[in-house]
C-alpha cells in the first residue's frame, strides 16, 4: 500500500518561507476555492495556510543554534482526526494514504482540530470549513504536467531541496532511504499517531585539520631535492666585486 | 482551549433538561409502585416535561451557533460508528422527541393502562415511554461527555471522571429545578426531589473536586522536545510562522490570567455545590419556592462557570508549537 509523505530536512531548511507562499499560491488558486485572508495588508494579517515555517533557538545565548521548522499536516497513518468527524468529511485515502477534507460535507464543528495533536488543521473563517494540507493532490496526479513537476508545490519551491516527497511504504524510495540513513524521525511519537511525514535532524559537519597537513607533503620543490640556499647575511657577488 | 459559549450553553442546558426529565420520571416510577403520592398528570408531569423539553431545545439551539455550516448539520448523523459527536447528534433529537411525547401524553391525558397487578399496581403506557426517555437521557449524558473523554490528547478530559461529572452535574441541576417546581406544583414530592438534589450535588462535589485534584497533578505527555524532535533542554521559540495569529492561537488558548482562572474555579466550587445545598435545605424547611428557585439559578450560573473552566483548563499539545501567544 502506498503512503505518500514529505521528508523535511531541518539541517538544510533556511527558513525562507518559499514553501509557505508557494503552497498558498497553488492552493488558493485551485478548484477547491480560495484560502481566506483577513487584513492581508492591515495591522494583524491572518488567514488560512496549509504550511507554516516556525523558528526555534536551541541552546543558551551566545551558544545558540537556529532551527527553522516547517509544519504542515503529517498525514498520520493512524490519523486521530478521521474517526471523530461526525459527517465523514475527514477521510484518509486508501490508495495513497493522504488525509483529506471534503469541503462540501464539512459542517465546521472544529472537532477534528481538537483531535489533532499537531495543530495541523485550520478553519477557513469565511467558508467555515476545516482546511489542511492536501499534499497537492490536485497536482501530483496531473498528467498534463511534466513528470518532474508532479510534486507538491512546497517541494518544487524549496531552494535548498530541504523537502523530499515520495512513498514512505516503499523501502527503496528516495524518502525511505533518506529516513533510514539520515535518522529521520516522527513528531510526538508518544501518541501513537504514526505520522507519515518525517523530519531529518540537524547534523554537524566538522573538518579536522592537523598541523602537518598545513605543510604540503608532496611539494614538487621538495622532491627535486634542491639544496638549501645560502644564508641571507652571507656576502653576495656584488659585495665581493664592489671594490 | 478557548471556551465557546455555544458549547457551554449546550452542555449545561441539556444537562438541566435531562436531569429534570429524570426527576419527573423517577417521581412517576415511585408513584406507580405507591412509594409517593400520585400527582396530577397535566399540571405536574405534563408541565414539568414541557419545561425539560424547553431546556433541551434551548441546548440544541445553542449548539447550532457552534457550527460553521449549520445547514449541513443533518450530515453529522452519518459517522455514528466511530464518532461520539455523531452519536450525540442522533441521541439528542431522540431524547427531545421522547420527552416531548411523554409530556404530551401526560398533558392531554393520552395514557392507557397496559397491565394491572393483583395488588392494584398499574403499568401505564407513559411509563414505558418514560423508560425509553430515561434510556435516551442517560445515553445522551454518555455521548456528550465521551466527546471530550475520548480525545486522548486533552489529558484533562481523557478520564472516566469526565463522564461521571457530566452525568452528576446535569442530574443535580435538574433535580434542583424539580425541587423548585415541586414546591409550587406538588409539595408532597418536595422532600423526594430536594433530598435527591442534595445527595447528587454532594456526590458531584467529590467527583468534580476529584477531577480538579487529578488535573492539577497531570504530567503532560508531550513536550516541546517531542513536538519538534530536538533533544535539548533549552529551546526558545522565535517565530510562530504568522504575524496576526491563526486558528491555532485563537481556538486553543483562553488568553486569561492564572488569577482569573483561580477566581472562576473557586466561584464555581462555591456556586455549584455548597450554596445550592444550603438553599435547598433552607427552601425545603421553609417550603419556599423562591428560595428553591434561587438555589437552581445559583447552581446554573455556577455550572456555566464550571463548564467555562472545564474547557479553559484543558491544555492542548498543539499549544507547544505556539509558545509566544
Amino acid at each position: 500500500m502506498t503512503q505518500l509523505a514529505l521528508v523535511i530536512d531541518l539541517n538544510v531548511c533556511v527558513g525562507c518561507h518559499a514553501c509557505v507562499t508557494s503552497c498558498k499560491e497553488w492552493n488558493t488558486s485551485g478548484p477547491a476555492g480560495f484560502m481566506t485572508d483577513e487584513n492581508p495588508y492591515g495591522k494583524d494579517p491572518t488567514g488560512t495556510f496549509f504550511n507554516r515555517v516556525q523558528t526555534y533557538e536551541i541552546g543558551e545565548f551566545p551558544k545558540t543554534e537556529t532551527v527553522h521548522f516547517p509544519k504542515s499536516c503529517l498525514h498520520c497513518e493512524d490519523a486521530p482526526c478521521v474517526p471523530v468527524c461526525p459527517t465523514g468529511a475527514s477521510y484518509k485515502r486508501e490508495q495513497d494514504g493522504i488525509v483529506l477534507v471534503d469541503y462540501d460535507k464539512c459542517i465546521g464543528c472544529r472537532y477534528c482540530s481538537w483531535a489533532c495533536p499537531y495543530g495541523a488543521r485550520e478553519i477557513d473563517e469565511e467558508q467555515k470549513v476545516m482546511k489542511k494540507c492536501t499534499l497537492c493532490v490536485d497536482r501530483i496526479y496531473d498528467e498534463s504536467l511534466p513528470e518532474s513537476e508532479r510534486k507538491p508545490a512546497c517541494v518544487l519551491a524549496c531552494p535548498t531541496s530541504a523537502r523530499l516527497f515520495g512513498d514512505v511504504h516503499d523501502p527503496e524510495s528516495e524518502v525511505s532511504v533518506t529516513i533510514r540513513e539520515e535518522g529521520g524521525y516522527q513528531l510526538m511519537p508518544e501518541w501513537g499517531t504514526n505520522p507519515s511525514n518525517h523530519y531529518l535532524p540537524r547534523r554537524k559537519t566538522h573538518m579536522h585539520i592537523h598541523e602537518d597537513e598545513l605543510q604540503r607533503a608532496d611539494n614538487p620543490l621538495n622532491k627535486e631535492q634542491r639544496g638549501p640556499s645560502a644564508p641571507v647575511d652571507a656576502p653576495t657577488l656584488d659585495d665581493s666585486t664592489s671594490w | 482551549m478557548h471556551p465557546a459559549f455555544s458549547v457551554i450553553f449546550l452542555t449545561t442546558l441539556i444537562g438541566v433538561g435531562q436531569g429534570l426529565f429524570l426527576a419527573l420520571f423517577t417521581g412517576q416510577s415511585y408513584s406507580a409502585v405507591e412509594l409517593v403520592p400520585t400527582q396530577d398528570s397535566a399540571t405536574f408531569y405534563g408541565l414539568g416535561g414541557i419545561i425539560a423539553f424547553m431546556f433541551l431545545v434551548g441546548g440544541l439551539i445553542a449548539s447550532v451557533f457552534h457550527l460553521g455550516r449549520p445547514e449541513r448539520a443533518w450530515r453529522a448523523a452519518a459517522m455514528w460508528r466511530t464518532s461520539w459527536l455523531s452519536r450525540e447528534v442522533i441521541v439528542l433529537p431522540a431524547a427531545i422527541a421522547l420527552v416531548f411525547v411523554y409530556s404530551l401524553m401526560h398533558y392531554f391525558g393520552w395514557d392507557i393502562v397496559l397491565y394491572t397487578s393483583k395488588t392494584g399496581i398499574t403499568l401505564q403506557l407513559s411509563l414505558i415511554v418514560g423508560t425509553l426517555g430515561a434510556i435516551a437521557t442517560f445515553s445522551l449524558f454518555i455521548c456528550t461527555s465521551m466527546i471530550y473523554a475520548t480525545i486522548k490528547f486533552l489529558q484533562e478530559w481523557a478520564c472516566a471522571l469526565t463522564v461521571v461529572n457530566y452525568l452528576l452535574l446535569g442530574t443535580a441541576s435538574g433535580f434542583t429545578l424539580a425541587a423548585a417546581f415541586a414546591s409550587a406544583n406538588a409539595p408532597e414530592l418536595l422532600g423526594l426531589y430536594g433530598n435527591w438534589a442534595i445527595i447528587i450535588t454532594a456526590f458531584a462535589f467529590f467527583t468534580r473536586g476529584g477531577s480538579l485534584i487529578r488535573n492539577s497533578r497531570i504530567k503532560a505527555k508531550s513536550t516541546l522536545q517531542t513536538a519538534i524532535g530536538i533533544r535539548h533542554t533549552k529551546i526558545q521559540q522565535k517565530a510562530m510562522g504568522m504575524q496576526g495569529g491563526s486558528m491555532n492561537t485563537r481556538d486553543f488558548f483562553h488568553h486569561k490570567t492564572a488569577a482569573f482562572m483561580k477566581i472562576i474555579k473557586w466561584s464555581f466550587m462555591i456556586l455549584v455545590f455548597p450554596l445550592p445545598i444550603i438553599l435547598l435545605w433552607a427552601g425545603m424547611n421553609a417550603e419556599s419556592t423562591s428560595v428553591l428557585l434561587g438555589a437552581f439559578i445559583i447552581q446554573y450560573v455556577g455550572l456555566i462557570a464550571e463548564r467555562w473552566f472545564f474547557f479553559a483548563q484543558a491544555n492542548h499539545p498543539q499549544n507547544l508549537y505556539y509558545q509566544t501567544t
